[in-house]
């Protein structure tokens, strides 16, 4: 069983490296790229599943919002694949 | 031969310790930390105060009175910046004694970590340049009104080296306001000649020019730029000092204040 979580900077939070990475877009002839967000990808390997399926994804949407993305700067999205 | 030390202007200044007992400073030490020492010796030595490291596995900060978060690159920076120190047992009493009205200073990753903890609001994120800055800032005394910059007058210019990549001061419109009303932002990035905040004189795109601000309570004080490293005059400056003497002064100084002295000493 596998989590996988996707951290991103919000909307409002200003991005330096993904304008960075844009710029180097257009260099490397992409000029049509207006627009880059940089985050970051978490994969996590849980033990067989749990019986409580509900009490796990709970605990993770937990660890999501308190350690592994800072609420004042980043969203998160939690998937369970199995 | 080394050069004598003269007694400067400050030292000359600054409110006498003498009959009273020392401060006594808990340096907090997280793997990663590596202002630590520049912390406890510029306290030690250069302030005079008594200085002790914590541990951040220690769970207990009984008898201090005042404490630093210092700076460095605790675990690495992996996941953000104060992300995991945040976590550490110390951090628990951290913020018990925060919550008792003990002062708290977080300079540069400790500004983070305490951000990260949630016993200042915002978030500290990577410079808009993307360069790491280190350089001597101009900063301007925003507020006296705290344990911090007590020692210090209205709109006085102080320069503190920043030495760091993710020191952008963000908060939400709504938070950056009430920091505002309540005049929480004690230092701003301001131009030398000036005095005025200015996009140049901004080192990493903070804000509204915010270098460092205080809690609602004002005994918890965040800022990026190091007093730990401009406390003695061969190091360019010592306006370092003054905030350490502040939080001194607030400690051991108070007449009729808030906390008596060693409220900590229960654990």
């Amino acid at each position: 069983m596998k989590a996988r979580v996707t951290v991103m900077p919000k909307a409002a939070v200003l991005d330096p490296q993904g304008v960075a990475i844009r710029n180097t877009l257009h260099h490397l002839g992409l000029p049509g790229a207006s627009a880059v967000r940089a985050g970051k990808v978490l994969e996590i390997e849980l033990e067989p599943a749990s019986d409580d399926r509900s009490a796990l994804e709970a605990k993770l949407r937990e660890l999501c919002r308190d350690f592994l993305s800072n609420p004042v700067i980043e969203d998160f999205q939690l998937e369970i694949v199995d | 031969m080394s050069p004598p030390d003269f007694p400067t202007q400050l030292e000359l200044s600054l409110p006498q310790l003498a009959g009273r007992r020392l401060p006594r400073f808990a340096v907090i030490q997280f793997p990663g930390s590596n202002c630590d020492q520049d912390c406890l010796r510029s306290l030690r030595d250069d302030c005079g105060y008594a200085a002790e490291y914590v541990w951040h596995q220690e769970s207990s900060l009984a008898g201090f009175d005042a404490i630093v978060v210092p700076g460095g690159f605790s675990y690495g920076d992996y996941l953000r910046c104060g992300a995991m120190a945040r976590h550490s047992p110390v951090m628990r009493s951290v913020s018990a004694a925060a919550a008792a009205g003990v002062p708290v200073i977080g300079i540069c990753n400790g500004f983070q970590i305490l951000c990260e903890a949630g016993l200042l609001p915002g978030a500290l994120i990577r410079n808009r340049s993307l360069h790491f800055v280190c350089a001597p800032v101009t900063l301007r005394v925003e507020s006296v009104d705290s344990p911090f910059t007590s020692q210090c007058y209205p709109g006085q210019l102080l320069t503190l080296p920043v030495a760091h990549g993710e020191g952008c001061f963000h908060a939400e419109p709504e938070t950056l306001r009430v920091l505002e009303e309540n005049h929480q932002v004690l230092l701003r990035y301001v131009d030398p000649l000036t005095g005025e905040p200015t996009e140049a004189s901004n080192p990493n795109g903070s804000a509204a020019n915010i270098a460092g601000l205080c809690n609602a309570g004002r005994n918890v004080f965040g800022l990026m730029p190091h007093p730990d490293r401009a406390a003695h005059a061969r190091l360019g400056s010592e306006d370092g000092k003054l905030i350490f003497a502040a939080m001194a002064e607030q400690v051991v100084g108070m007449v009729g204040g808030r906390r008596p002295p060693g409220a900590l000493a229960k654990g």
